[in-house]
């Protein structure tokens, strides 16, 4: 089916923009995600799937500028050992990189892979990406595979004695980055990866993750800092039997975020859970989109999202469990919230469920308002000034969410940044 | 259910049962009337229009205004965002407008309306009588007089055969009638209202409907006027081939209050067959309607063959403070349904209530839901969905919830719970939320499940047969809804929540 004219031309001239980068072994995959990109057509604001987010900066041609934000406070995980992966503007940096070998780990740049021939990477390469456009289409993924100039593999083979942590540095007013990730993690093996920094002025990135029978991801990710920044991410996770994805996203700041998981469950028992908690101020625009497809026996997914919305910010949230025929004892768990500091911020939200098998207990709840009256009340009966009663309150609200990180010290890290960035808006 | 009709009853089990179990089981209202059509020719075009609109003496103005709807019908495009699917339909091979020969000349009371049709409807167990008590209702009789009372509008296939209690209503300023009554005797009503609420071009079905209506019922309650008794109109598709296309306008003018039951049937047949309403509600300052409607369209056979297809647009605009709308539906018919019965709550302190109860079986289709728009201060709105997905069916929760800036303090929660009986059917939900100020308050809570092993378990063990426990269950399931409906209907939904789900079990 031919594209509508405007979509047909808007996609042609951010193609123009582009080249292919040297393809190697992931030649036939990038050419693939071309021609998928001309099929679909990139997003425009008519595509129900962007029904409370516009996508028009994130797809044209000209990219929109960012100012660098400078402060003096430590970035986030500054002070947890780590193995530290570097790019500026979506360029690897070596230098300011640890040195990249760690037991029970590879991590190898995408350039430096695609250069060989023979290499799992290039079975997996756009693959999930590709399952990923069906039912709903996600065009701005398939660019990132076609045209992505960076991004790291990381091969989990064993249980590796620090996270993963990959820092994404912004220098360049108007830096227009595309970076795809890949992620496999072998049977029984384990592994943390964390994320942080603005990255760029516009920022596409995709992550494929292939999680093999008994293995386990925790992954956590910090979107902050540089206000004007604008980011489309996506994560394509497919799991086998018993393996488990835990993901969880706190983001501040950013003009326009939408941040997407799709994530498949393929093998029995096995386990997803995603969370997001975010706080906006201002033209702050946040959408987390979700969905999640059980396609094996006694499955559980759970989504959990928090938003805490003030000054005109909004917050978007579409999330969809499908459990496909056959796919029974499925346990799928959603929520996701919102708290409307005031009467300017909105919430949009779309929390869907598609079923097909019988045996299932699904269910999802959605709720939006102010701070509760009785327990700001309460709270001020017994001594506590207003503005810390206000940011308690905010924070137990989001506390749900960042409970669902595992790692005990990497959240309380994401709770004192939130206490940071309430007591700065006092 | 070929195989019950040579069915023999076993020595012992008396023929009643046999009977019993025969007419519950099968589609009870599959029969046809044999009576003499008189048809407009295939297909919609501007002179179908024109005829139409001829057929029902209306002026000039109603023409022009039909007119005008079919121009945009046809730069429109067939909607198919629902999960629903279906053939394409062809919307030039079939007949927009079906009458009874025996209509032509419009009889002027019940006593002159053909004994068929008469007949016909008695079958239905809605006799066109001004009588006291509706058929069929056990212990109706124990109820003082003044609550038994039904005004019934009848439409069969394009016109309206009549209307009961039109005298009695008439004293207390009610108007009831068909439209095309309504728009002879009344156009200064139906010019300030009609198209208000579902505008001309609101979608596709709609814009059809506003050029093709054939008849409908059209309602006015006066200000302060608490409407003397219920009123019912009664859809009965007879004929083959042939679309309906009716159009319902309600006014509750200030301070007033009515109760509408809407009910519908249609024979058994082997082709799909269209089935495109409007229904417009007005209700102004401080008064208040209850829609309720019961759905048993023909739903198509357990192969999935012929059956209804209801498009439909339902909507009431709230417009006065405090002005209050209840719609019931309990959708157990047609082979696709595409109903979102809607609330707009313009009024401040206006509420909108919608429960319903959607059940689909053998290869039914159902997206269904509602909208609550608040745009007033202070507006509540609450949506109870009951969905049941048996044998092969699809059914779906579709609606939207939208806070304006302006809908301070306003509420509205939600609740919409799927059951499935069997491993092949589907129940999915897609909500749309949008929350556009702080001091509202919105809830949305959704569950799917299949029917309890427990329960069953327990009915089971004290006697009950497999389907009279399923149905039993179900019925508590869909309690809350049921018990919204006002008491004629609630007996029916539930013989129908049973017969619905009839082999659907095992």
């Amino acid at each position: 089916m031919a594209l509508p004219e405007l979509k047909q031309s808007a996609t042609e001239a951010r193609l123009a923009t582009l080249s292919l980068p040297d393809g190697g072994c992931l030649e036939a995959a990038r050419a693939a995600a071309v021609s998928r990109v001309q099929t679909l057509g990139l997003p425009d604001r008519r595509d129900e799937y962007w029904k409370y987010t516009r996508p028009d900066t994130l797809v044209t041609a000209d990219t929109p500028s960012a100012k660098v934000f400078v402060s003096g406070e430590t970035p986030i995980f500054d002070g947890f050992d780590r193995l530290k992966i570097v790019f500026v503007d979506g360029v690897f940096d070596a230098d300011a990189s640890d040195d990249l070998s760690l037991d029970g780990i590879t991590v190898e740049r995408l350039a430096d892979v695609s250069a060989k021939d023979i290499h799992w990477v290039k079975d997996l390469y756009g693959v999930l990406e590709a399952r990923g456009q069906t039912p709903v289409a996600r065009p701005l993924a398939s660019l990132n595979t076609a045209f992505a100039t960076d991004g790291v593999v990381i091969h989990v083979t064993g249980k590796p004695s620090k996270p993963i942590s990959l820092i994404y540095k912004h220098g360049d007013e108007s830096s227009d980055a595309l970076l795809h990730h890949l992620i496999r993690v072998e049977t029984g093996a384990e592994a943390t990866i964390l994320e942080n920094g603005p990255a760029a002025s516009r920022f596409n990135k995709v992550t494929e993750i292939d999680i093999a029978d008994g293995g386990t991801l925790h992954h956590v990710r910090a979107q902050g800092r540089d206000h004007e920044r604008r980011a489309a991410t996506h994560m394509f996770t497919r799991l086998g039997a018993e393996s488990v994805f835990k993901s969880f996203t706190l983001t501040v700041n950013g003009v326009l975020t939408r941040n997407e998981q799709v994530i498949e469950l393929t093998g029995d028992d096995a386990v997803a859970h995603v969370a997001g908690a975010c706080v906006g101020d201002g033209d702050f625009h946040h959408d987390d989109t979700v969905f999640i497809t059980h396609d094996a026996v006694n499955c559980e997914s759970r989504q959990v999202f928090k938003k805490v919305l003030r000054n005109g910010a909004t917050g978007v949230f579409q999330g969809k469990i499908l459990v496909k025929e056959g796919a029974q004892k499925t346990d799928g768990y959603q929520i996701s919230q919102s708290l409307l500091l005031d009467d300017d911020s909105q919430f949009l939200a779309k929390p869907e469920l598609e079923i097909y098998a019988d045996d299932v207990a699904c269910s999802h709840g959605s709720t939006s308002g102010a701070i509760d009256e009785d327990a700001l009340f309460y709270l001020r009966s017994r001594g506590v000034p207003h503005g810390d009663a206000t940011d308690l309150l905010t924070l137990s609200f989001l506390a749900e969410a960042v409970e669902e990180i595992e790692d005990e010290a990497i959240a309380e890290e994401l709770v004192t940044r939130l206490e940071g960035w309430l007591a700065r808006r006092r | 259910m070929a195989a019950l009709d040579k069915f023999e009853a076993k020595e012992g089990v008396d023929q009643d049962t046999v009977d019993a179990v025969r007419e519950i089981s099968t589609y009870k209202y599959g029969w046809e009337t044999d009576i003499e059509m008189e048809y407009a020719p295939k297909g919609v075009n501007p002179d179908i229009v024109r005829l139409i609109s001829g057929k029902n003496e209306e002026p000039e103005w109603m023409t022009e205004w039909r007119l005008q709807a079919f121009a945009r019908w046809e730069k429109l495009e067939e909607p198919d965002w629902a999960m629903v699917t279906y053939p394409k339909i062809d919307f030039q091979d079939q007949y927009y407008y079906a009458r009874p020969k025996s209509m032509e000349e419009k009889p002027k009371s019940l006593d002159e309306v053909d004994p068929k049709l008469l007949a016909t409807y008695e079958k239905l167990g809605i006799p066109l009588k001004e009588q006291m008590i509706l058929a069929g209702i056990e212990g109706a009789e124990d109820m003082p007089a003044e609550g038994r009372k039904v005004a019934v509008d009848a439409v069969f296939d394009s016109v309206s055969v009549g209307t009961t209690f039109q005298a009695e209503l008439k004293k207390a300023g009610v108007i009831f009638c068909s439209i095309s009554e309504a728009i002879r005797e009344h156009p200064e009503l139906v010019k300030k209202y009609l198209g208000t609420v579902v505008p001309v071009s609101d979608n596709y079905y709609a814009t059809l409907n506003s050029a093709v209506f054939s008849d409908g019922s059209f309602v006015y309650i006066p200000p302060n006027t608490r409407c003397p008794m219920e009123l019912s109109t009664y859809f009965r598709i007879n004929a083959e081939n042939t679309g309906q296309f009716e159009r319902t306008l309600i006014i509750a003018d200030k301070g007033s209050y009515v109760s509408y039951l809407e009910g519908c049937t249609a024979p058994q047949r082997d082709t799909a067959q269209l089935h495109a309403a409007v229904v417009e509600i007005i209700i102004e300052e401080d008064a208040e309607v209850k829609y309720s409607t019961v759905q048993n369209w023909f739903p198509g056979d357990e192969e999935g063959k012929g059956g209804i297809y209801n498009f439909v647009t339902k909507r009431a605009d709230c417009r006065g403070d405090r002005s209050k709308i209840m719609w019931t539906q309990v959708e157990t018919g047609s082979a696709v349904t595409w109903k979102y019965p809607s609330c707009i709550l313009r009024g401040e302190e206006s509420q909108g209530e919608f429960y319903s109860i959607a059940i689909t079986n053998n290869y039914q289709q159902a997206d269904t839901g509602t909208k609550m728009v608040h745009l007033g201060k202070n507006t509540k709105s609450r949506i109870v969905s009951k969905g049941i997905s048996a044998g092969k069916a699809q059914n779906t929760y579709r609606g939207l919830v939208s806070m304006h800036p302006k809908a301070k303090n306003s509420r509205n929660y939600t609740q919409c719970d799927s059951l499935l009986i069997g491993s092949e059917c589907g129940a999915h939900t897609v909500p749309y939320i949008e929350v556009k100020n702080n001091s509202s308050r919105v809830e949305h809570e959704a569950t799917t499940s299949k029917v309890d092993d427990d329960q069953l378990f327990y009915c089971r063990q004290r006697g009950m047969d497999e389907e009279e426990a399923v149905a039993l269950v179900v019925n508590g399931f869909c309690k809350e809804v049921l018990q919204a409906l006002p008491m004629e209907f609630a007996m029916e939904a539930q013989q129908l929540v049973a017969i619905s789900l009839e082999g659907s079990v095992g």
